[in-house]
């Protein structure tokens, strides 16, 4: 079955989205995706998202899912290289995508990840809309 | 008009196309000031009378779906002279100048029958002044599309988004943000964010006179796509009665960060990006110029 | 097709919401596909964009009108369980629009008012999307009926 590749990057795991996914792939990410965190004890996970052109409820949703349970399992999420269309329409949507951290690109996205995980009074750049 | 009678003007077409064609290109040449290649504008006349014998079959209501292939012809040459710059009676004169060779034709096949021969004039008539008009409208939509394009191109010269420094960009807005142009700097802002890969903005409105609602609302969704993406922005230059119209509207702007100048912002954006603006100690030598 | 010709009510009073009005425009081509899995989700969102293309929309209003059809999309699959998407090319004079209308005989609505209040607020809830959805388009129209069916129509012009 179709399945979306998870790489390692040292601590952290590199997932790229480059398919337009439909519902049942996203909802397998999300199963993959935990499990690897779990076996791999990876602290950090990045969410490529700049080839998707379209993010609906669902696929936020999901991203929503995976920060979370990716904390619970204690591992920082970043969502990187949202769509300026894309990101226009979410705000639009009224969709917040809470407690996930975002960044231009994938260089960036470990440097925040990278930063968080060093000084606790890092100044965190949080890009969920609080309302 | 009967069916009998329908047939014979088309008829009449057909038999003379020939004719009609070379006298009605003669009328245009007369009376278009433009150059439009005479190759050009004879196949366009030939597409045109076949189009119009075809529908001219089914009846004179130009509305129709019948009509469709005649209108959407039109429609295309008028846009193309909108663009070009054709006044609205140089692209009617394409359907007009078409009168005078078609009545001397009808005159010649029906001239004995009098009342024939006026009934075919007036439906023609009818006809001709209806495409006509309706070229006329075209064009008008068209040069309203111009304008429209060169006031976009416009909004976005008027808003130029600056590189300050690594990673800092700055968007110095200028005059009264309505909702359309709010929107196109906030796609051109963003656009700008993912181009030069800057992870701070700084939206100046010290030139902006006045905020209402709608606006800061605009302002705070471009600030919350850009979080989105992975970049901060900061709002500086508000102007004191701003902050009170802001206050007094209830605009919440959460944890959208606001400083009062451009400079304060800078440093800020600075900060974050672990740069600061230092004093050197001796004064910094150009090539061939000193600096006291 | 059980349900009555869509027209346009206003089916709420709060004045913020889209004013609903006549369709406008003429359709010049219409197709229509199925919507039973989701794997025909990303068919019609494929199929949006290429007719938003076609109309002439730029790319921030084809994006936020081919996921507004995604989350109508879903919700005629989920809730109404199977329908259809209707597409229509529209043209008002020189101006171009596309009109999609969900169809399903699903279990229908009850309360629509608060169906379009129920926005997403957390990014987790479970409301229709219809609000947000509605924010993505110009025209937005619904007609549901408990027992019978669903009808979301929406429209965006260039």
């Amino acid at each position: 079955m179709e399945r979306i590749p998870i790489l390692r990057m040292g601590e952290f795991l590199l997932v790229t989205i480059q398919v337009d996914m439909h519902d049942r792939l996203a909802m397998t990410l999300q199963d993959d995706l935990t499990n690897k965190i779990q076996q791999t004890g990876a602290s950090g996970v990045l969410i490529d998202i700049s080839s998707l052109e379209i993010v609906d409820s669902f696929i936020g949703r999901m991203v929503a899912n995976i920060s979370a349970m990716s904390k619970v399992l204690d591992a920082e999420t970043v969502v990187v290289g949202m769509q300026p269309a894309v990101a226009i329409t979410l705000v639009e949507l009224g969709l917040s995508l809470p407690g996930v951290r975002t960044a231009l690109d994938v260089e960036k996205g470990m440097q925040l990840l990278r930063g968080a995980l060093g000084a606790h009074e890092e100044e965190a750049q949080y890009a969920a809309c609080e309302g | 008009m009967s069916t009998k009678e329908k047939s014979r003007i088309s008829d009449v077409i057909k038999r003379n196309e020939e004719g009609l064609l070379a006298d009605w290109l003669q009328e245009q040449d007369s009376k278009v000031r433009h150059n439009i290649k005479e190759v050009v504008l004879r196949e366009q006349c030939a597409e045109f009378l076949q189009l119009l014998n075809v529908a001219y079959e089914t009846g004179l209501d130009i509305k129709r779906s019948e009509w469709d292939g005649v209108r959407k012809f039109l429609a295309e040459i008028s846009r193309r002279r909108g663009e070009a710059g054709f006044s609205p009676s140089e692209t009617a004169t394409f359907v007009f100048s078409l009168k005078r060779p078609l009545f001397t034709l009808l005159r010649k096949e029906f001239g004995k029958d009098a009342v024939l021969l006026a009934d075919e004039t007036w439906n023609a008539t009818l006809l001709l002044d209806g495409l006509g008009l309706y070229t006329t409208e075209v064009h008008q939509k068209t040069r309203e599309e111009v304008i429209a394009r060169q006031q976009q191109d416009m909004l976005e010269l008027s808003t130029p988004v600056v590189n300050l420094a690594d990673n800092i960009l700055a968007l110095p807005l200028i005059g009264t943000l309505d909702s359309s142009r709010t929107q196109v700097v906030m796609e051109s802002l963003l656009q700008k964010i993912v181009e030069s890969g800057s992870t701070v903005a700084i939206i100046d409105i010290t030139g902006v006179p006045t905020v209402d609602t709608l606006v800061a609302q605009h302002l705070l969704k471009t600030v919350t796509a850009a979080r989105l993406m992975g970049a901060d922005c900061i709002i500086s230059g508000i102007r004191p009665q701003i902050a009170q119209t802001i206050v007094h509207l209830g605009v919440d702007l959460g944890n959208v960060i606001t400083k009062a100048t451009l400079a304060s912002a800078f440093k800020l954006a600075l900060e974050r990006n672990n740069l600061a603006i230092m004093r050197t100690a001796s004064p910094v030598k150009h090539k061939n110029i000193e600096v006291a | 097709m059980p349900l009555a010709k869509v027209e346009p009510v206003a089916m709420w009073t709060e004045p913020d919401l889209l004013q609903v009005r006549q369709p406008a425009g003429r359709a010049v081509r219409e197709e229509t596909i199925p919507l039973q899995s989701e794997a025909d989700i990303v068919q019609a969102r494929q199929l949006v964009r290429k007719w938003a293309i076609e109309a002439g929309l730029g790319l921030v209003d084809q994006t936020k009108f081919v996921t507004a059809a995604s989350e109508l999309a879903r919700n005629t699959i989920i809730y109404g369980k199977g329908g259809i998407m209707r597409l229509q090319m529209l043209h008002e004079g020189v101006r171009r629009g596309v009109r999609l209308t969900f169809e399903d005989k699903g279990p229908g609505i009850a309360d629509i008012k608060q169906a379009l209040t129920d926005g997403y607020t957390s990014g987790s809830g479970m409301g229709l999307g219809l609000s947000g959805a509605k924010r993505l388009c110009n025209e937005f129209d619904i007609v549901s009926k408990v027992g019978e069916g669903t009808r979301v129509m929406i429209a965006r012009w260039k």
